[in-house]
């Protein structure tokens, strides 16, 4: 073992050649140092990706700042070291340690890694290969800790099984301490490894798929998911917090320059809209508000701690929050002195949004950024996101006229049912609004077009469907290039192999755990990173283990196909999802759920819960007795 | 209000560049709940002026640095506003006034005082010799990003110093700083063919012409 005096020595020696060095040796204001000595349980917290993507990440600093308010834990943090921190790491045998206190991360109880999004895959292995803990959950043993993830991306584990010991399913606030909790009462038993297993797979929320085993049918998809333990509950509910915990506000303000250099407040969790292609829609329900007065006092808090200044209000959907004209006009009133920027992001389509930002001020360097997603009635029922074109065009005029000059236009191509006509739509609409802010404001007028593709996510109505093929995409791509000229229209786009990454790991199952690690081995990693992306070691790595991409890209899923992450619940059921899947077929929309009800499952799952949290604090509406419609359903 | 701090830099800040540091001190400035006075013009800067950029990885141990306050403010209580607000890494030592028309602060640096500490154990006599040598020379031709320049005139004082049972041996050097001829320790160092990342550089002090 190397201790940390040694760690920084052989650190002060390599760290002038490296770039950026600031990012490796912690010392930022507001962070926690504990005495590790007097500490029974050490949690290392990580964001495998580079710190200047990830010390502004939310759901860690949530973790950091609860796991440090126990007497009788510490939680530091640790980042995936640039390729260059890399090869100074491996040559001059330094491990991967903690900014805190140096410590190995092999030294910890507990490694918390946060994947919110597939293509941290290959890094974490990479983590734990710089870590020097073993990067099979089989072969760690008692001494070694005990590796557990959560985020976004957990909601389908099955990629990621043999490398994770334990998947947090749902919100980490209360599921922290339990995992905790647990880890020091199997410490204190001097157990073998597999009974740690076992106790975290017993708490509510915790999902440990070496207890779990899938089987196949003949093409592959799965016939059935078992307990290896009848210890262990058949599916796994996420966790909820019942009412939100007050807000971080002592946010650790980086040395170094980083991406977002800024306060964050989650202004609410959660999203009535349904919109059909979003993940975080259906995984983050139900919704729950906090207060005006608790938002404001945050900032204010924060902005005192931090010195920032900028501050973004982070949701879903700012628009929704029942109370966000008061919030708005709070903030300016606190705030408005012209020397904060705060952004309020995710505001639905109208004019009342560019009122909004208007009163909140500052605009300078912004530009006004609406998310249409389609440009046709038909693809706006499909994907459940309606607004009409002359809302859009509305809006877009009014924010030229309040001052922006430039309009960033948020757009998804390459669902399958979706045709050159629809595509073609989105160019017209382009230009419709550049000729629009032409006319307002001259050769100032900006448009910037993003087009994302369309990557199928588990647990949303389109589980179901598959993935356009990359000719499509191509095809799609091409007819924006090249319908969008003006010099000042910007187009940005995804590159496809980017895309096809992303939905394979999406929607892929334990078999695909064996292609992380080959593609790893060869040498994959920073896959978020379009200029690191290595597709040909991707495609080596499915004919290694003779699997066909396609499988999970551009195979049409049957209806009653049991999907690899079934065992694993969001609370919002798969009859509903299906029942939304047809909807979709059929072009039909649903509504918002603020105002009625359309029984996803959260009510009557989470019945307590609600129960203990009446009133505001939730903004499902109101139905009579939950508890009663899930017995009824039982009968 | 114009005051000039006094302030060793060190620990996790050594690895933090010079327009990073600006706005630690403008972050810091703002948690310390000091206003600091805005330039003029279409983006408006804070009023902070750091005599000279500290290298990354030196460590800084009385560092100068210019603040333009918007009001009148006792130097004390500036002081201990400015400390409990500033990260690990920065401690502030001194305070003093300024007259407002002096010149920038950057304009008045002249000489700069390094200490270097050698990390792996060094030839002490080797040193010496080639120290006798550099200073007995009138000119030392080097070249710094393809341009031909004469190190000597920049050195002002040169010596080694032994190690000792408390101390590693090091290297006490007087170099001229002013923003048209500047020394740069390492490139003392590389006369000695000995890498910066096996020592540890440490500017001392800066020495400002007299008013």
């Amino acid at each position: 073992m190397i201790n940390p005096n040694e760690i920084e020595s052989r650190l002060e020696r390599v760290l002038l050649t490296v770039q950026k060095p600031g990012r490796y040796v912690g010392g930022e204001l507001n962070i926690t140092v504990k005495n590790w000595d007097e500490i029974e349980t050490h949690v290392a917290l990580v964001f495998p990706d580079i710190y200047d993507l990830g010390i502004s990440n939310i759901g860690l600093k949530i973790l950091y700042d609860q796991v440090n308010l126990r007497p009788d834990a510490l939680a530091e943090r640790a980042y995936a070291p640039w390729l260059d921190m890399e090869t100074v790491l491996r040559v001059n045998q330094i491990p991967l340690y903690s900014l805190e206190s140096k410590h190995a991360l092999q030294d910890f109880d507990i490694i918390g890694f946060t994947l919110p999004y597939e293509t941290l895959y290959t890094n974490t292995l990479n983590i734990l290969d710089l870590a020097g803990v073993p990067i099979f959950s089989q072969d760690r043993d008692k001494n070694h800790p005990i590796v557990v993830a959560g985020g976004h991306a957990c909601f389908n584990p099955e990629p990621m099984h043999p490398f994770i010991d334990a998947f947090a399913i749902g919100e980490g606030e209360e599921v922290i301490h339990d995992i905790i909790n647990a880890q020091q009462t199997w410490k204190k038993s001097n157990k073998e490894r597999k009974e740690l297993l076992l106790a975290l797979a017993q708490i509510p929320g915790v999902y440990v798929p070496s207890l779990y085993e899938p089987y196949y049918l003949e093409d592959n998809t799965i016939s059935s998911i078992k307990q290896l333990s009848a210890e262990v509950p058949s599916s796994v509910i996420k966790r909820v917090v019942g009412k939100l915990p007050p807000p971080p506000t002592h946010f650790i303000v980086p040395n170094i320059e980083v991406v977002h250099d800024r306060i964050s407040i989650e202004v609410m969790r959660g999203c009535t809209r349904g919109c059909r292609f979003c993940h975080a829609g259906f995984i983050s329900r139900p919704i729950r508000e906090r207060s005006v007065k608790e938002v404001v006092d945050a900032a204010e808090t924060a902005i005192r701690s931090t010195g920032f200044q900028e501050f973004s209000l982070m949701s879903l959907s700012s628009s929704d929050y029942a109370h966000i004209s008061d919030l708005v006009t709070a903030i300016s009133d606190r705030f408005g002195n012209g020397r904060l920027t705060i952004s309020l992001p995710s505001l639905r389509i109208d004019t009342v949004s560019v009122d909004l930002m208007d009163r909140l001020g500052n605009r300078r360097g912004t530009g006004f950024t609406l998310a249409p997603e389609a440009a046709t009635e038909r693809m706006r029922r499909i994907i459940n996101k309606f607004i009409t074109d002359e809302q859009i065009i509305d809006t877009a005029k009014a924010a030229y006229s309040h001052g922006w000059t430039n309009i960033k236009l948020y757009f998804m191509i390459g669902h399958p049912s979706e045709t050159v006509e629809d595509v073609e739509a989105i160019a017209r609409l382009c230009n419709l609004i550049h000729s629009e802010g032409r006319r307002l404001i001259g050769g100032r007028a900006k448009v910037h077009v993003s087009v994302g593709t369309f990557v199928p996510k588990p647990h949303t109505p389109f589980q179901w469907v598959s993935c356009d093929t990359s000719d499509q995409i191509e095809l799609k791509q091409n007819i924006l290039k090249s319908k969008l000229k003006d010099r000042n229209i910007k187009l940005t786009w995804t590159a496809i192999e980017d895309s096809l990454l992303e939905s394979w790991l999406s929607r892929g199952d334990r078999r695909l755990s064996e292609v992380i690690y080959t593609a790893w081995k060869n040498g994959a990693k920073f896959d978020a990173w379009q200029d690191q992306h290595r597709y040909s070691i991707w495609m080596e790595a499915f004919s290694t283990h003779d699997i066909d991409p396609a499988f999970y890209t551009h195979r049409p899923r049957r209806e009653d196909e049991i999907f690899p992450w079934d065992h694993i619940s969001p609370g919002v059921r798969k009859s509903f999802l299906l029942k939304d899947y047809r909807m979709s077929l059929e072009g039909k929309l649903r509504q918002d759920c603020r105002e009625i009800c359309f029984a996803c499952g959260i009510l009557p799952l989470y019945a307590n819960l609600r129960r203990k949290n009446p009133g505001e604090i939730w903004r499902c509406p109101d139905v009579k007795s939950p508890a009663q419609v899930l017995v009824g359903k039982q009968e | 209000m114009r005051v000039r701090i006094t302030f060793s830099k060190f620990g996790a800040l050594r690895y933090i560049g010079h327009l990073d540091l600006h706005r630690i001190w403008e972050r810091t400035c703002r948690r310390a709940g000091i206003a600091l006075s805005y330039s003029q013009g279409f983006h408006p800067q804070p009023r902070i002026s750091l005599a000279a950029a500290l290298p990354l990885g030196f460590i800084g141990q009385a560092e100068l640095m210019d603040l333009w306050l918007e009001k009148d403010e006792d130097l004390i209580e500036i002081i201990r506003l400015l400390q409990e607000s500033a990260p690990a890494g920065l401690k502030l030592t001194a305070i003093q006034s300024i007259e407002n028309h002096q010149a920038a602060l950057q304009t008045q640096v002249k000489f700069a005082d390094y200490e270097i500490i050698f990390l792996d154990p060094v030839d002490g006599e080797e040193i010496a010799i080639k120290i006798e040598r550099l200073i007995s020379s009138t000119t030392i031709r080097r070249t710094r990003r393809s341009r031909q320049y004469d190190l000597r005139p920049l050195i002002v004082s040169l010596k080694f110093i032994i190690s000792d049972d408390d101390n590693p041996a090091r290297l006490i050097m007087r170099l001229s700083a002013s923003p048209a001829a500047t020394g740069r320790p390492e490139e003392i160092l590389s006369e000695f063919e000995i890498e910066p990342e096996n020592t540890r550089i440490i500017r001392t002090g800066l020495v400002l012409k007299a008013e």
